[in-house]
C-alpha cells in the first residue's frame, strides 16, 4: 500500500518566507489517517490469507522512512522509499512515480487512503490505477474478497453504492472501512529488523506548481445573542433581517 | 478560440445540481476564452429527456450517452467516454466537480490524458497558456493558488461555490455511444442505494443542523431533525464523536475526515467546535452556534450564538422558525 507522511492538522499554519511552502518548525507528523486505515485493511487480508506479503510504498525524502517503520511496526513486510527532496503537489507525477515501482511487484491489491489532509486533492490512488491500467473503486466503507473478485461499499451524497470489482485491484479508503491497530512494542521491535529498500523516485516535470500560499481570511468575531430560549427571539430576527437566511 | 467540456454529474435518471455548477463554470471559462462549452452526460434510457437542463445552464452542445447498463454510475464506461470526447475536442479545459462521483471520476479521465488535475476548486482564471486556481490545503487552514500547465487543464470545482446560472443557449443536443461496451467493465455498481426519500443531501442542502456530543444521546437527534423539518430546505449533520459512537451513519460525518459543506446557514447543535470538525463548515456563509458551555471554541467562527441548554434552546427555535415560514 502506498502511505503519506502529514502533518498534524491541530495548529495553526505559519507560511515559510517562499510563500509557496509551509514553515515545518514545530510542526508534528505521522501517517495520514486515511492510509492507516488502508494498512490496517492491508494486515486484516495478510491475517486471513497466509503467506501473502504487505509492501509499503511512500515517496519523500530521508524522514518518510519513520512513516514505513510505523506501518511496518503495525505488521507490514517490507518497505520501499522512494527518495524524493521534497513531495509535489502535482499527483499525476506521484502517480507515475509509484506506478514505475508498482508494476515490479505482482501485487493482488494496492491500497491508498482515499486522501490527504495537506495537499486535500485525492487524486494520486485512482491516477495510479489509470496508469497501471487496474480496477479501481474509489473511497471504499467496507470490503470483502473472495474467489478473486471484491464487493465494496462507496458512500455518496445522500445514498451508497455497492461495487464489485475484479482484482487485482487498486482501492482507496474512506473513513469506516476499519480502526487502525497501535503498534505493540514487540512489532515495533520487529520493524527494526525489517528490509526498507531506497530507490531514487522517478519523478516526471510536474504540471502544476504552487504559486502562492495564504491564510484565508478570519472570519470576523461573532456575538453571543444571549442566554438561553429567551434569546431565540433576537436570533431569529438577526436571521431574518441581518444574515436574510430565514 | 478555446471551447470547454464539462461534465454534467446525474444520479439515475436526474442530473445533479453539482453538474449544472460544473457547467455554469465551463461557461465563465469558455466566455473567457471565446469559446463553446460541450457538456456530456451520460445514463439510462430517459436520461436525453434532461438534455435541455445543461444547454439552459450555458452549454453550447449537449452530448448525450443513453445506455440501459448506466442506470448506476459506471466508472470506466464514463471514464473512456469523456476521455475520448475530450481528446478528439481538443477542449482548453474540462470540468468536473468534487463530489463521491467526481473525484472518481476526473483524475482517471485526466490519467488517460495524461494531464494532472486540481479538485475543490474554489475559483480561477485563464492566465496565457495557464489555468491559475485557488484550492484550499490543510483543511481549509491554508489556501494554494495553482497553476496548471498541462493542457486541457482538468478542474473539479467545490460544490457551492459556483451558483448554476440560467445562460440559455440552443443546447444542440448530440447523441453518442459509451466508448466501450459496458458489459467488459471490471468495476461495476450493483446497486445504488438512496437515503431516505427526499432527503435533501449535506453538500447541496442551503440550510446545515450538525449536532454534536452535547445532545446526549442518538435518540435526542430528533430535536435536530425537528429543527430541520421546521427550515424544510435543511439537511442533518453530525461530528466525529457522534458518529464513532454509532449514534448517526460515518456519511453523515462533517470534519475532516468526513464531509465538507459550505451552506448559507450552519447551526451547531451542542458542538463545541474541534478542530478536525471545524474543518468541515468553516466556509458555511451563516454560522449559529447553541451550546451551554460559553468559552466552548465554536463560539469564535460563529456569526450568532445562544449561551444555554440545546434541550430548551432547540425546541423554541424550532417553534419560531415555523412561525416565520408560516408568514412567507
Amino acid at each position: 500500500m502506498c502511505i503519506k507522511r502529514v502533518p498534524d492538522m491541530d495548529v495553526r499554519f505559519k507560511i515559510g518566507a517562499d510563500n509557496v511552502s509551509l514553515d515545518e518548525a514545530g510542526l508534528k507528523f505521522d501517517i495520514n489517517d486515511f492510509d492507516a486505515w488502508a494498512v490496517e485493511a492491508a494486515l486484516q487480508l495478510k491475517e486471513k490469507n497466509p503467506g501473502s506479503e504487505v509492501t509499503v510504498i511512500s515517496l519523500g525524502p530521508d524522514v518518510v522512512q519513520e512513516t514505513i517503520r510505523k506501518a511496518l511496526s503495525m505488521g507490514a513486510d517490507r518497505g520501499v522509499q522512494l527518495k524524493a527532496d521534497k513531495v509535489p503537489f502535482d499527483g499525476l507525477a506521484i502517480a507515475k512515480a509509484l506506478a514505475e515501482e508498482l508494476r515490479t511487484g505482482a501485487y493482488d491489491l494496492i491500497f491508498f487512503g482515499k486522501m490527504s489532509p495537506d495537499s486535500s486533492n485525492g487524486i494520486v490512488g485512482p491516477m495510479t490505477a489509470e496508469l497501471l491500467g487496474l480496477p479501481c473503486v474509489t473511497a471504499i466503507s467496507s470490503l470483502q474478497i473472495a474467489d478473486g473478485k471484491g464487493t465494496s461499499k462507496r458512500e455518496l451524497e445522500g445514498a451508497q453504492e455497492i461495487v464489485e470489482f475484479q482484482l487485482p485491484a487498486v482501492l482507496t479508503v474512506d473513513e469506516g472501512l476499519n480502526t487502525a491497530r497501535y503498534p505493540s512494542l514487540k512489532g515495533i521491535m520487529a520493524a527494526k529488523k525489517k528490509p526498507l529498500e531506497v530507490k531514487p523516485a522517478q519523478l516526471p516535470p510536474v504540471q502544476i506548481t504552487v504559486r502562492k500560499l495564504e491564510l484565508p481570511a478570519e472570519r470576523k468575531a461573532g456575538r453571543v445573542v444571549g442566554e438561553g430560549a429567551a434569546a431565540v427571539p433576537e436570533l431569529v430576527k438577526l436571521l431574518q433581517t441581518e444574515a436574510k437566511v430565514l | 478560440m478555446a471551447n470547454i467540456f464539462a461534465f454534467v454529474e446525474s444520479r439515475g435518471s436526474d442530473v445533479r445540481k453539482v453538474g449544472l455548477e460544473a457547467v455554469t463554470a465551463a461557461r465563465m471559462l469558455a466566455d473567457k476564452a471565446g469559446g463553446e462549452v460541450h457538456a456530456l452526460m451520460l445514463g439510462p434510457p430517459g436520461i436525453s429527456a434532461r438534455a435541455p437542463q445543461p444547454g439552459q445552464y450555458g452549454a453550447d452542445v449537449v452530448i448525450v450517452v443513453e445506455h440501459a447498463a448506466l442506470a448506476n454510475y459506471s466508472p470506466e464506461v464514463a471514464t473512456a467516454t469523456a476521455a475520448d470526447r475530450i481528446k478528439s475536442g481538443g477542449y482548453r479545459a474540462a470540468v468536473f466537480s468534487t463530489s463521491a462521483q467526481g473525484r472518481d471520476l476526473a483524475p482517471r479521465v485526466a490519467a488517460r490524458l495524461g494531464v494532472s488535475v486540481v479538485t475543490d476548486v474554489i475559483s480561477f482564471e485563464i492566465e496565457g497558456d495557464s489555468i491559475v486556481v485557488r484550492h484550499p490545503v490543510n483543511i481549509g487552514k491554508v489556501i494554494a493558488t495553482l497553476a496548471i500547465s498541462g493542457s486541457p487543464a482538468v478542474i473539479a470545482m467545490r460544490p457551492n461555490v459556483i451558483t448554476p446560472a440560467q445562460n440559455a443557449k440552443a443546447g444542440r443536443v448530440e447523441n453518442a455511444q459509451p466508448a466501450i461496451d459496458p458489459s467488459s467493465a471490471r468495476v461495476k455498481v450493483i446497486e445504488t442505494r438512496q437515503g431516505g426519500s427526499g432527503k435533501l443531501d449535506l453538500a447541496e442542502a442551503p440550510v446545515v443542523i450538525a449536532g454534536g456530543r452535547g445532545l446526549k444521546a442518538a435518540e435526542n437527534f430528533k430535536l435536530v431533525e425537528d429543527l430541520a423539518a421546521a427550515f424544510g430546505n435543511a439537511a442533518v449533520g453530525a461530528t466525529r464523536a457522534v458518529t464513532d459512537d454509532g449514534w448517526r451513519p460515518h456519511s453523515d460525518q462533517i470534519g475532516q475526515t468526513g464531509r465538507l459543506v459550505s451552506p448559507e446557514l450552519y447551526i451547531a447543535v451542542g458542538i463545541s467546535g474541534a478542530v478536525q470538525h471545524l474543518a468541515g463548515m468553516r466556509t458555511s456563509k451563516t454560522i449559529v452556534a447553541v451550546n451551554k458551555d460559553k468559552d466552548a471554541p465554536i463560539f469564535k467562527v460563529a456569526d450568532y450564538g445562544i449561551v444555554g441548554d440545546v434541550f430548551e434552546v432547540i425546541p423554541a427555535l424550532t417553534e419560531a422558525v415555523r412561525e416565520a415560514k408560516k408568514h412567507h
